[in-house]
This record gives C-alpha cells, sequence and structure tokens, in this order.
C-alpha cells in the first residue's frame, strides 16, 4: 500500500468513525442530572488513566511481535537474557502509581457518590418510593397520596429520594440519563438520590433479570418543570382508581406490558407493609390481602397464599 | 412411581428443539453404529472409558469441551439471532419462555462444561509431565473426577429434552429460583448438574495440588517448576478453597426448593443476598481458575517462540500467587449496586484493581520475552499475540468497572456482557486455542496443520471485535443484559453487527474443526519424531510424542529451570540407558465411570422426585466406592525390559538424526 492510499484510508476510516459515534444515542455518556454527570466525568478519567498504560502495551507487543520476527535477522537476538531489576522494578512501579491514583479516586468517588447519601442541595428533596413487581414498576408518593405505575414526574433541580423494594423477585431500578441504579430486593429498602437538571423524558428499566415479562419492564422518568410537576400530580389525583389492598393485590398478580395507571387515595403506609410482609412476623400475609374476619378466616388465608399458583400458572 | 416425569415433560410443540433432538438421535446412531461396525468397543473400553492414564484422561476432558463449546456456540447464535431481529418491540423467534433458559444454558455450559473441561484438561496433560512424574498422585480419582463431570454433562443435555432447564440466568439466584418463581425442574437440573461436576472439580483440585507439591522429579524444587505448573498449583488451591463454597450454596438452594426451608426465600427470614454473596465468593475466584492456567500457557508458549527464557520468572510467580490470595478478597464488585455503602464498596473496588498489578507485570514480562527474541509465528504465538492486545482492553474496561461509582451506570449492561466475554474469550479461550496447538503433538504425535489453525485464528480474532465491540457501545446507549425483546430500534444496528461477529467465530470454529480432520488424515507427513516438535524448554518435550504410557523411562534429575533446554544445549538429551528399572504403574479401573454413571442416575431421579431410583443411584454409587475400596488387584509393574524395547525404537533412529543439527533446536528442524 503506497503512502497515498494509506492517508486516504485513514482519513476515510476517520470519517467512518465519526459518523458511526455520532449516530449513536450514548445515553449514558449524556446524562442529563448531576449525579450522571460525576459518574461520567469518573469514567473519562479513569479511562483516560489506564490508557496511559495500556496504549503503550499494546504498541509494544505489537512493535516487538514485527521487530523480533524470525525472518528479521537483523534484529537483536539475547537467548539467555531473561531478567533485569531495572525492568522489572519499571513494570511493578508504574502499575502501582497508575492504581495508587485510580484507588484514591475511587475511595473520594465512592463516597462522594453514594446512592444512600442525600444530595446537597437548598430545595428539599421530593421523596417516591419504588416497588418492583412482576413485571412491572409501582411509583408512590407519599406526601401526595397518588401513585402511579410504569411512570414517575419529578420537577427538575429538585433532588428526588427513592425508596426502593421488590414484592417479588429482584430487580433494579434504573434511569441510565440520571446516573446511578440500586437493586430493588423485597423485604428490604434501599435508598438511591438522584436528580435531573434538564427536562426531558427519560427511560427507565429493569437492570436485573427478573423472569418472564423481564424485557418490557420499563417505565418513563418524566422531568419537568414545577408547574409541569403539579399538573401531572393532578392528572394522577383525578384518576377513579384509589391504591387500597384490593387493587394492591390485584397489582401483585403477574402481568406484562403494562400501560400506565394513575391511582390516588393511597393506603398510607403501604410502602412499609410491602416490606413488612415478608419481615414483621412469620405468618407470611402478603400485602393486599384484606383482614380475615373470623367466619372467612379459613377462606382467605388459602386466598393469601396464592403466588406460588398463580406464577404457575402465569408461566404455562 | 415416576415421580414427577411424565410423557409431557418431553416439549413436542417445540419444534427447535425436536429439530436439535432428531439430529443428536441421528448423529448419535450413526456414531454408536460407526465404532459398533468398527468394532471398536473393546477398544475405547479398554483404553480409553476405564484408563487413569492423566493424558488420555486429559485428552478426553479437551474433547468433552470442544463437543460442548460447539453446544453452548450454538446457544449464542440463537440469543444474537434473537437479539438481531427483535428490536421495537417485535417478538423474535424465541418466546422468553426458551430464550431465558437458552441464556441460561449458555453460560452455564461455558463456564463448567466448556471452559473448566479445557483448563482441567490441559492440567492433566501437562502438568505430571513437567514436573516429571508418571501420572497424578491418585489416578483413580482423577478418573472418577473426569466421568463425574461427564455425569454434568450429560444432566445439562438431557434437561433440554425432557423438561426444562432453569430460566433463571448462569447463577440462578434466587428468590427468581426459588420453587415459587421457577416451580418447573429446571434449576433442579442446574442443581444436580453442577454439584455433581463440582464433586469432581474439587476431587481434582486436591489431586493435583497433591501431586504438584508431593510428585515432581528429584531435584525440582519449588521455584525450579515450569510457569505452567506454578499455575496450575495455585489453580488447583483456589479449586479446593473456592468449590467447596459452591457446593454449600447449591446444596442450600436444593434444601430450599426441596425440604421446604427457608435459606434464600422472601418469606420466614430467608435471604437472597447471603446466597449472592457465596455464589460469587466461589465465582470469583473460579475466573482466576480458568485464566491463571491459561496465563501459565502464554507463558510457555511465547518463551519457547521467542526462543528464550521467561523474562522475570520470579515475578510471574509472585504475581500468580498474588492474584490467587487477591481472588478471595474481590467478590463484592459484581453487586456493588446492593446497596453495602460507600466504604465497603470502595473497599472492593479498591482491592479489585489491586489484581489488575500482577496481572500487569505479567503482561509485561511477556513482553519482555518477546523483546530481543527470534519470534516464530505458528499457530500458538499467533492465538497469544492476539490475547495480548485483546486481554488487555477487556482488563482496562474490567478496572474501570471496578470503580463502584462506573459501576452504578454499567453494571449488568451489555457493557458488562463484552468486558467479560472480553476477557474470557480473549483470555480463556484464546489460551486453550493456543495450547491444543501447542500439545497436540505431545498428545498424538503429530503436529497440527497451520494453514487451516491460521484461518481460525484469525476469524476467531476478527469475529471478537465484530460480536462484542458494539456491546460495548449498547451498554453506554443504556441496553440491559438478558433481553429477550427491546423498544430502541437504535440499538438494533449493531446487534445486527454482533450477530455478524458470532457468525464470524462460527467459522473459526468450523475452521478448527477442519483443522483437526485434516491434520488427523494427513498425519503421516506432520509426525513429531523427536518428542520436540518446537524447541521446548521444559521437561514434557524431553520424552517421546506421544508420551509412552509411563511418562519418564527414568526419572529425570532437575538442576535447573528449563531444565530440558540445557541438556540439549550440553548434548545431554536424548540419552540412551544401559539399564532401566521396572516401572510401578496403576492398573485400569471402571469403578469411576460407574460410580458417575450412578450418580448420574441419582441427579436424574432427584430433579424428577423418583426417591426409589434415587436411592438406587447413592446406593449403586457407595457400593461401587466401597467395592473399589477392597480391590488389592490396583497397579502392576512394566519390567525394565519391556521399557528398553520401547525406548531404543525412540532414541535410535533419533539419535542419528540429533547427530545433524543443532542441539539447541533440535525438534524443530527435525520436524
Amino acid at each position: 500500500m503506497n503512502k497515498r492510499s494509506l492517508v486516504s484510508t485513514l482519513r476515510w476510516s476517520c470519517a467512518g468513525l465519526t459518523v458511526f459515534l455520532s449516530g449513536c444515542n450514548l445515553e449514558v455518556l449524556s446524562p442529563k442530572g448531576d449525579v450522571g454527570m460525576q459518574e461520567k466525568s469518573l469514567i473519562l478519567i479513569a479511562t483516560g488513566l489506564m490508557l496511559l498504560v495500556v496504549i503503550p502495551v499494546i504498541a509494544m507487543t505489537l512493535i516487538f511481535a514485527w521487530r523480533y520476527r524470525a525472518s528479521n535477522t537483523k534484529a537483536t537476538y539475547a537467548p539467555k537474557w531473561s531478567h533485569s531489576t531495572a525492568i522489572e522494578a519499571v513494570v511493578w512501579t508504574i502499575p502501582c502509581i497508575i492504581i495508587a491514583i485510580l484507588a484514591t479516586l475511587t475511595w473520594r468517588s465512592t463516597h462522594a457518590l453514594d446512592p444512600y447519601k442525600p444530595l446537597d442541595s437548598q430545595v428539599k428533596p421530593i421523596t417516591i418510593e419504588a416497588v418492583a413487581m412482576d413485571w412491572k414498576w409501582l411509583f408512590i408518593y407519599p406526601d401526595y397520596g397518588i401513585a402511579s405505575v410504569n411512570e414517575i414526574a419529578f420537577p427538575t433541580n429538585v433532588p428526588v429520594h427513592f425508596e426502593v423494594t421488590s414484592d417479588s423477585v429482584m430487580n433494579a431500578f434504573f434511569i441510565p440519563q440520571l446516573g446511578s441504579q440500586i437493586y430493588a430486593m423485597a423485604g428490604m429498602d434501599t435508598k438511591l438520590n438522584l436528580i435531573a437538571n434538564e427536562p426531558g423524558t427519560y427511560a427507565g428499566l429493569s437492570s436485573n433479570y427478573s423472569g418472564e415479562g423481564f424485557s418490557d419492564m420499563h417505565f418513563t422518568a418524566i422531568a419537568t418543570s414545577q408547574q409541569g410537576f403539579t399538573e401531572w400530580v393532578n392528572k394522577a389525583k383525578a384518576s377513579q382508581a384509589n391504591l387500597d389492598n384490593q387493587a394492591f393485590h390485584a397489582l401483585t398478580q403477574p402481568s406484562e406490558k403494562v400501560p400506565v395507571s394513575y391511582y390516588t387515595n393511597v393506603t398510607p403506609g403501604l410502602f412499609n407493609s410491602v416490606i413488612q410482609q415478608y419481615m414483621s412476623d412469620m405468618s407470611m400475609k402478603p400485602v393486599g390481602t384484606p383482614s380475615p374476619s373470623p367466619a372467612q378466616a379459613s377462606a382467605s388465608l388459602s386466598g393469601s397464599i396464592p403466588s406460588h399458583n398463580d406464577h404457575a400458572k402465569a408461566s404455562e | 412411581m415416576f415421580g414427577k416425569l411424565t410423557l409431557s415433560a418431553i416439549p413436542y410443540n417445540e419444534p427447535i428443539i425436536m429439530g436439535t433432538l432428531l439430529m443428536v438421535c441421528l448423529g448419535g446412531a450413526a456414531l454408536l453404529g460407526w465404532v459398533t461396525y468398527q468394532r471398536k468397543w473393546g477398544y475405547l473400553w479398554t483404553e480409553w472409558f476405564t484408563t487413569v492414564d492423566h493424558k488420555r484422561i486429559g485428552i478426553m476432558y479437551v474433547i468433552m469441551a470442544l463437543v460442548m463449546l460447539l453446544r453452548g456456540f450454538a446457544d449464542a447464535l440463537m440469543m444474537r439471532a434473537q437479539q438481531a431481529i427483535a428490536a421495537s418491540d417485535a417478538a423474535g423467534y424465541l418466546p422468553p419462555h426458551h430464550y431465558d433458559q437458552i441464556f441460561s444454558a449458555h453460560g452455564v455450559i461455558m463456564i463448567f462444561f466448556v471452559a473448566m473441561p479445557f483448563v482441567v484438561g490441559l492440567m492433566n496433560l501437562v502438568v505430571p509431565l513437567q514436573i516429571g512424574a508418571r501420572d497424578v498422585a491418585y489416578p483413580f480419582l482423577n478418573s472418577l473426577s473426569f466421568w463425574l463431570t461427564t455425569s454434568g454433562v450429560v444432566l445439562v443435555m438431557v434437561s433440554m429434552f425432557v423438561g426444562d432447564f432453569a430460566a433463571t440466568g448462569w447463577l440462578a439466584y434466587p428468590p427468581l429460583s426459588e420453587l415459587k418463581f421457577s416451580p418447573t425442574v429446571g434449576v433442579d437440573y442446574y442443581i444436580w448438574a453442577l454439584q455433581l461436576s463440582g464433586l469432581g472439580t474439587t476431587l481434582s483440585g486436591i489431586n493435583f495440588v497433591v501431586t504438584i507439591l508431593r510428585m515432581r522429579a528429584p531435584g525440582m524444587t519449588l521455584m525450579r517448576m515450569p510457569v505452567f505448573t506454578w499455575t496450575a498449583l495455585v489453580t488447583n488451591i483456589l479449586i479446593v478453597a473456592a468449590f467447596p463454597v459452591l457446593t454449600v450454596a447449591l446444596a442450600l438452594l436444593a434444601a430450599d426448593r426441596y425440604l421446604d426451608m427457608h435459606f434464600f426465600t422472601n418469606e420466614l427470614g430467608g435471604n437472597a443476598m447471603l446466597y449472592i454473596n457465596l455464589i460469587w465468593i466461589w465465582g470469583h475466584p473460579e475466573v482466576y481458575i480458568l485464566i491463571l492456567p491459561c496465563f501459565g500457557v502464554f507463558s510457555e508458549i511465547v518463551s519457547t517462540f521467542s526462543g528464550k527464557p521467561l523474562f522475570g520468572y520470579k515475578s510471574m510467580v509472585y504475581a500468580t500467587a498474588g492474584i490467587g490470595v487477591l481472588s478471595f478478597v474481590v467478590w463484592l464488585h459484581h453487586f456493588f449496586t446492593m446497596g453495602s455503602g460507600a466504604d465497603v464498596n470502595a473497599f472492593f473496588g479498591i482491592s479489585t484493581m489491586i489484581i489488575s498489578i500482577p496481572t500487569g507485570v505479567k503482561l509485561f514480562n511477556w513482553l519482555f520475552t518477546m523483546y530481543r527474541g527470534r519470534i516464530r509465528f505458528t499457530v500458538p504465538m499467533l492465538w497469544t499475540v492476539g490475547f495480548m492486545v485483546t486481554f488487555t482492553i477487556g482488563g482496562m474496561t474490567g478496572v474501570l468497572m471496578a470503580v463502584p461509582g462506573a459501576d452504578f451506570v454499567l453494571h449488568n449492561s451489555l457493557f458488562l456482557i463484552a468486558h467479560f466475554h472480553n476477557v474470557i474469550i480473549g483470555g480463556v479461550i484464546f489460551g486453550c486455542m493456543a495450547a491444543i496447538n501447542y500439545w497436540f503433538p505431545k498428545a498424538f504425535g503429530f503436529k497440527l496443520e497451520e494453514r487451516f489453525g491460521r484461518y481460525s485464528f484469525w476469524c476467531w480474532l476478527v469475529g471478537f471485535y465484530l460480536a462484542f465491540m458494539p456491546l460495548y457501545v449498547l451498554g453506554l446507549m443504556g441496553m440491559t443484559r438478558r433481553m429477550n425483546h427491546y423498544a430502541n430500534p437504535d440499538w438494533q444496528p449493531y446487534l445486527v453487527v454482533a450477530a455478524i461477529g458470532a457468525g464470524v467465530i462460527a467459522l473459526g470454529i468450523g475452521f478448527t474443526v477442519l483443522q483437526i480432520v485434516v491434520s488427523v488424515r494427513n498425519r503421516a507427513e506432520n509426525r513429531d519424531l523427536t518428542g520436540d516438535p518446537w524447541g521446548g524448554r521444559t521437561l514434557e518435550w524431553s520424552t517421546s510424542s506421544p508420551a509412552p504410557f509411563y511418562n519418564f523411562a527414568v526419572v529425570p534429575q532437575i538442576e535447573e529451570l528449563d531444565q530440558f533446554q540445557v541438556d540439549k544445549e550440553h548434548k545431554r538429551a536424548y540419552k540412551r540407558q544401559a539399564h532401566y528399572a521396572d516401572i510401578h504403574m496403576p492398573r485400569n479401573t471402571g469403578v469411576g465411570l460407574f460410580m458417575a454413571a450412578f450418580g448420574t442416575v441419582l441427579g436424574f431421579a432427584m430433579v424428577w422426585h423418583i426417591w426409589w431410583l434415587a436411592i438406587a443411584g447413592l446406593v449403586g454409587m457407595i457400593a461401587s466406592f466401597i467395592s473399589r475400596a477392597y480391590d488389592t488387584n490396583v497397579d502392576y509393574y512394566v519390567s525394565g525390559v519391556e521399557v528398553e524395547k520401547i525406548e531404543r525404537a525412540r532414541l535410535v533412529p533419533l539419535e542419528k538424526l540429533i547427530d545433524h543439527v543443532d542441539p539447541a533446536s533440535a525438534g524443530q528442524k527435525v520436524a
């Protein structure tokens, strides 16, 4: 290949790469909130630091492989040479230095980005309780008495404090463009603090495989103005559906591709009782079971442990 | 009578599965018919199935790995095809019920029944030869280990046609893997397949630790052991330490499913986090169990084909041991997003990065072994250079995900999938392919054909980059793993490229098969008469190819690292002895196979709750073992006269050849 065609090849491949990368929307690298911003710069800094070693290693591999090929008899051949204290010192020291820097960065960033840590902000955070269910997300706004399925909204520049749990198997709550994810686990309460600094509609999903309906277990996160948020809350409040025990029990049944829906008059303490259903006593009483009157006790007891059968049915 | 097993357990209405079943039946019948027609059953039974020879057991492990690679890779092709077409919420051709089993089976098969048999097979083939031993410490146990692994393979394969396999992901996280959410037998197949093969692996680990520590040739101190043997030692220590944890975790899960216990359930105080910790306390050392022997392979190859001793042998040994120790304190990096708190996450993140220091040193040492060498670009060396470039990239993305703040957005995404395939294909598979090409002549007495070997390498390399670089991008685009279908149409082009990449890798696998077929056909042209086809430096090359069943007619005396190289330089190699002593050898036995067969019955019966059959299987296993314990006819002596006859047949013609060539590289020129 002559020089000219090499240059033109290079030019074309550069152009190709640019088109290739600009054509895609790298959500994780185009964050819309402060947490995501910090994580993006962390990724870039850490990658840059490592490239300081990685690029020379790859280059040396190719150069050494080429230069010391058997057919190149002009290259020095040292058939006994196998030790050099100086080189050994260097090859241990360089990775140690890089890792020392990276470790410092890690210690600091891990504490700064701890998902449980409240965000620095003058504004009072808004709390959203997220419940992973088979296979949809239920979001409860305890301060507003409303709830929604597969959609959340919150105002921009207001910290959002998520409390996350699961009603059944493990999932993970994740809005890629806002930053961190956190597991949703039954009987447990995990916390996540995020903020959106730009208005927009962002994709949210479960990022931990949870069974048949997993692929459709996504939701929409709407970051909007304070006014837009108020309108959204009013829309939910206008909903005809109340989120009482019965409605909740209906939601616990496995279902897929569940459309967005809104609830009002959420039973206070519902989120806690979702957690406590597994923790409080040894009676395994799922939430949403109407408290039995003595006469119905035996009947509703058999109705209270049916999820096993429900799942079996759903998977048929 | 038959527990949960009924005829409806066979998935008649799944055309893909039934088609596969038909192919397997036809292929199996053809194979069995051919063996019968050739009257080879007696030969297979006496020479292979009942063998306790570490070399033959090693070969059988590698054959198993290659066969299972085809199965695991078929799963991969199906997944790539599904994701390439299931865009904009199109359903694709695999319903979730089937797709979920496929990705679970792909992971389980590739780790437990491809990568593990590969590395255990290589250690079997090479370690006793490298340390100048005549076999492993416990030859019968070795046979049992192999056949127990086969039991696991049989159960996984049977699950495809009778019942179903786990649809839980390859680590079967509870509570999804609990009876409540996975009521079918899939998870039970998973549990018993892994318990049986895991038992085999643990026994193998014990066997090799004892072999390496107790059976080295006189004079071979620890610091004169070849690097591959060092990596094997550390690997087997890891196996002995880590596999019991897997056994316990799976036993507790089995107790949940069979005995209504609540270790990991949501209810009654169970806690899935316990399982996730246990499985990764095994799982992270496991990835080093796979990669360390491959590091050993690359060390041997790079030194042999650069015509130089390995640079920084001591550094290599300390780095290997360091990685072994550190591999036990990093497991939590698999779930930073569980909410462990910043101190815990930072600790495990930093400990993970520290592993990259000894790993980086290894890379530099391979580099400086090539430096001022005379590198012959044979097929094993191509795989090695391909590994050094590819693995470096995989290592970098791994360290990136060890930063908890970065992992918070990359966890469980396709970025993660790209990362671990980058290190497992780029490290383990490349290492195993290099090793097959490198040690094949030692196993069979002739070299593998080069041309198709090169084609295979280039297909794998190009296919790997095509298949997994788009996955890195998709991870950054927010695509998570294990999706059956997806709404975002922007992802599709990348998944199409990835599917094409998988197709290119399939070509690479095809070329490997072709390479083996052609090499067997043309074996007369590629015979290795010296036993040293590459100009090797370590003891395995000092004996004939294929190695005689007793390995070494005379146990070598070791005074140096790379003893064989020194012997060649001083013209001490290939010397005939005046007198050969009798050699003490273990006798073949079929007990290992019988125990594993009963074990398979036990596992199958447990899966389907056929209790009487399970008891029969267990009693059969124990009875076989007791019968073996009372068997006193377990060894014999090969007479010195016979040894002399075998050695003469090899060495007399060899002496004439050696006189004419430079001893340092005798083998390569003669061959």
